[in-house]
């Protein structure tokens, strides 16, 4: 098909187009707000978080302990009332360094983003932070790390109540 | 191909206007438990494939359906999402098994309305961006002008329409489940302020939240697990204009479609024989009576009349909406079709309770998915 | 009991572009439309109408769906939408699929549409609410960063480097340059472009990803009797797979896509293939970022685990390889309209195993190919096998 065919449709525009007034668009924007119920699960995690704690629970059938802190387990899906508090250390599990704000702006540090496996759960089971106050080319995967936290009066009862993970210093 | 398909488990959570003390995820966790107790399957090993139905606007997140395995019992199994009313996921449910290749097959949709913050905005937001948004105005105004025209074509009256709100709130009242049900009479619904004339608030169903988990079964793992299977004799769907512009503001063609898909599939020539009990959308109130019609239960212009004269009440002619409708049990956004087939397959199990109607075999659900939409979907049943 | 057999009869596409002038209605409709031409047929031919499009945040519209509907040829017709994110455009084929192997259709149309750029000022940001939306918003994650970070969990456990990876996105982009709808097609693309290019999160550079892009795909699926009279060419859906794994992506390893291997198994099972890497001849991996290429050809089982890059560099993936990967340019090569570029790929399918492939035929008359898309938080693989 493709090999006879000589058109295809689609009409591409550039961006000077739009600047030389050219085409004709429409704009809105969107208020879309929420407040999402937080449920046991995650009430639990983030009021522990307020606390300086990070929580996981514990799936007795499957023998595991998870984070972020659940009452149904996906695997064997029981549901789960133990919670366990976790340590505030773990393990990089993965990084990045991202020279790219959400919304497309360039900067000149990088943000480094990390899945960090946190001491108390099982292996491989992590949440998604930030790594802060290290060399960005010193950041390795295995790397181990501490959580460092907002002081208690600052604390909200969020995920950013810790503010990143630094790494911990070998003795 | 597997002809035959029954569904074997139901389980909801009940309704309510907010559910500030769970997570959706825990909400629908418990609506599936109780699904899959009912069904007497264990997720994990028994049941082959997933479907929920979800808009992402209405979870307040992009790619929703990352969001639902977990919780169904779904976690690395064929899951996907339907953007689509709870009857479409039946019908995608009752596709699947009929391939041959799954046995037993689960169908999600919840509702938390509650968490919307700016849901009329949201709601508007499905209006076309450049054509109606500009406008500004609140979506009702969809109804308003349908339930205008629908009015003015066929003879039925403002109170024809609040007598629907008068017998489905006070069905509601024997209904556990349901949270609006009221004993009101028709000078309590037409005295009720104007939303978007001629469209009142009254007749408006007020939204729940919510979740409901069905699990649906090929017919030898069916007549297995349960000796109550209901069957589904028929499932239709159907679209009618996108755009405003060019609706039939009238006549609920989308319902007539979908309806003539399933009664074909079904063999039925005479629905107002066949159909022993139904369930239809009543996001609004005039919208049970253009149902009735599209359905082809009465001619145009007789539906109020029937509802005045009592034909569709519990102990009559054709009980419709015993459950409540959306009016008494609240507008469950997606999961308002399940919410349908529900009180249908309670009642042919003969488990209504207080509401049980008798002799029921063959029941009808039938649902909308709200303005601007005209998209419906049509599910006959069977015991 | 037999299961129904299902063939693609005809496609359509449009250009992808970085912008088009087209509204999504008018994209859906221009794919739709040709997709008819191709197989001569018309509307009134078609019984059920399937659309895939990815996040309705990007055109900003609620219940996208609905809106796409008359575009999509929808009207008075019995009509759905399904998504599982990235992972769409080779779900929506398999949504055909079910609609004709249950029985309740013969023919049925299935679109694919994709507008990113109505999201100002960048598409790229739309992606943010994707995850969760207390355990992770707040930290204001960037799409890149679960992309960078697969990236660096898939080189580290392996023991790939950046050049090994690039390789894939020299192959694709070059293959792209005898596209006619490509945005990126490059003949002339060499590995030093790829690993000079500048770095967004690494280890990920721009010329590592596909950008946004719009465009749409259509394909018409008939059942057995309908599709021999309509084409001599039928192209079976021989095998269709899918499985969504766990949505807490922090709980489990990046390095391998287990959801991939699952949705493989399933459609390697269906269509009775029992060593995937002698009987299937062309293979299009869902290609977003070209380590995701290699990536899933590890979860497809057409490579030993951290193993896909030799694919590459002894030439086994070159259209005149052994088994050609992306022929057609894939995403990297073509462009990114997120539920369009999986369909991209079964349309490319049925072009190549039907010869019809033009500048970019594979030689030796292909048999059998196999599709797959890759979706939401590193969680969905959709596979469809075809065959002639």
């Amino acid at each position: 098909m493709t090999a006879n065919i000589k058109e295809f449709p689609g009409i591409s525009l550039n961006e000077q187009d739009f600047a030389d007034g050219k085409i004709l668009y429409n704009f809105d924007k969107l208020n879309g707000l929420y407040a999402w119920d937080t449920g046991i699960g995650i009430g639990s995690y983030l009021a522990s978080l307020k606390n300086g704690v990070i929580l996981g629970s514990h799936c007795k059938t499957c023998r595991k302990v998870v984070v972020p802190p659940r009452t149904i387990c996906e695997w064997c899906f029981r549901p789960m009332d133990e919670f366990v508090p976790l340590k505030d250390t773990g393990i990089v599990n993965t990084f990045s360094l991202c020279y790219v704000t959400w919304d497309v702006q360039r900067i000149k540090d990088p943000e480094i983003p990390a899945v960090i496996d946190i001491d108390g759960a099982s292996p491989m089971h992590g949440i998604m932070h930030m790594l802060g106050d290290v060399d960005p080319q010193e950041v390795k995967i295995g790397m181990r790390v501490q959580a460092v936290w907002k002081p208690t009066s600052e604390r909200k009862g969020s995920i950013n109540d810790i503010q990143y993970f630094k790494p911990i210093e070998e003795k | 191909m597997q002809e035959r398909v029954a569904i074997v488990g139901v389980g909801c959570t009940g309704f309510r206007s907010i559910t500030p003390e769970s997570s959706y995820k825990e909400m629908v966790y418990e609506a599936a438990t109780r699904a899959y107790t009912d069904a007497g399957v264990d997720p994990r090993r028994d049941v082959e494939s997933f479907v929920t139905v979800a808009e992402d606007f209405h979870e307040g997140t992009s790619i929703f359906d990352e969001y639902t395995p977990d919780q169904i019992g779904g976690a690395l199994k064929p899951v996907h999402t339907i953007t689509g009313d709870g009857l479409h996921g039946i019908a995608t449910a009752y596709m699947l098994i009929r391939t041959g290749q799954f046995d037993i097959v689960a169908v999600e949709g919840h509702s938390k309305a509650s968490n919307i913050k700016t849901l009329p905005e949201v709601t508007a937001y499905a209006q076309d961006p450049v054509l109606n948004r500009p406008l500004k105005l609140n979506s009702h105004f969809i109804a308003g002008l349908e339930m205008n025209r629908f009015l003015f074509e066929t003879g039925t009256s403002h109170e024809h329409c609040a007598a629907v709100v008068v017998k489905n709130r006070y069905n509601a009242l024997n209904n556990p489940v349901a949270p609006y049900g009221a004993d009101l009479n028709l000078e309590d619904v037409l005295s009720g302020s104007m939303l978007s004339w001629p469209l009142g608030i009254r007749e408006t169903a007020e939204h729940a939240d919510g979740a409901i988990l069905m699990v649906l079964a090929s017919e030898d793992k069916a007549t297995y697990l349960t000796d109550k299977p209901i069957w589904i004799l028929g499932a239709g769907w159907n679209n009618d204009s996108a755009a405003l512009e060019n609706r039939d503001w009238a006549h609920a063609i989308y319902a007539e479609e979908a309806a003539r898909m399933a009664y074909r599939q079904a063999g039925i020539n005479n629905p107002l024989e066949a159909i022993d009990i139904a369930e239809v959308d009543d996001t609004y109130a005039y919208k049970e009576l253009q149902a009735l019609e599209a359905l082809g239960f009465c001619r145009e212009g007789e539906a109020g009349i029937l509802t005045v004269e009592g034909f569709t009440s519990p102990d009559s002619g054709l009980p419709v909406n015993v459950s409540g409708g959306s009016l008494g049990m609240g507008n469950l956004l997606e999961a308002n079709g399940l919410a349908r087939a529900y009180e249908i397959v309670l009642q042919l199990r003969g488990e209504a309770g207080v509401r049980q109607v008798e002799d029921v075999n063959i029941g009808l659900a039938q649902s909308w998915r709200g303005v601007p939409s005209s998209s419906g979907a049509v599910l006959i049943l069977a015991n | 009991m037999g299961m129904r057999k299902v063939a693609v009869v005809g496609a359509g596409m449009t250009k992808f572009v970085r912008r088009a002038q087209e509204t999504p209605k008018e994209l859906s409709w221009e794919a739709a439309h040709m997709a008819l031409e191709s197989c001569e047929m018309t509307m009134d031919d078609i019984e059920a109408v399937c659309l895939g499009t990815a996040p309705d945040a990007f055109d900003g519209i609620h219940m996208n769906g609905e809106y796409l509907s008359d575009g999509a040829g929808a009207w008075r017709k019995p009509y759905m939408r399904s998504y599982v994110g990235g992972g769409t455009g080779v779900f929506v084929p398999i949504q055909g699929w079910y609609h004709i192997a249950s029985g309740l259709f013969d023919v049925v149309m299935v679109v694919a549409e994709e507008k990113m750029s109505s999201y100002y000022p960048h598409a790229q940001a739309a992606f943010l609410t994707i995850f969760d939306h207390t355990t992770e918003r707040p930290l204001k994650p960037n799409l890149l960063w679960i992309f960078a970070m697969e990236m660096n969990r898939y080189m580290t456990t392996y023991g790939i480097s950046k050049a090994d990876i690039a390789q894939v996105a020299v192959l694709h982009k070059r293959n792209a340059a005898d596209h006619p709808c490509a945005l990126l097609g490059d003949a002339d693309i060499t590995l030093d472009d790829i690993l000079k290019s500048e770095v967004l999160a690494w280890p990920v550079q721009r010329l590592d990803v596909s950008p946004v892009s719009d465009g749409a795909v259509a394909v018409i699926l008939a059942a057995e009797h309908v599709a021999k009279r309509i084409t001599d060419k039928p192209v079976w859906i021989e095998g269709v797979g899918w499985h969504l794994d766990t949505g807490y992506w922090t709980n489990r390893d990046l390095a391998y896509p287990r959801y991939v291997e699952y949705a493989a198994r399933m459609a390697y099972d269906m269509a009775g293939i029992k060593e995937p890497r002698k009987e299937i001849h062309i293979v299009e991996p869902y290609d977003p970022f070209d380590y995701k290429a290699l990536h899933h050809l590890e979860g497809l089982q057409l490579a030993e685990r951290g193993k896909a890059p030799e694919l590459y560099s002894d030439g086994t993936a070159s259209r005149t390889g052994n088994m050609p990967v992306c022929p057609s340019g894939g995403l990297l090569g073509v462009g990114n309209p997120i539920a369009a570029a999986g369909l991209m790929k079964i349309a490319e399918l049925f072009w190549q195993l039907r010869g019809e492939a033009g500048a970019r035929q594979v030689p030796g008359q292909p048999r059998r190919g196999l599709a797959q898309a890759w979706g939401d938080l590193m969680q969905v693989g959709t596979v469809v096998i075809m065959g002639r």
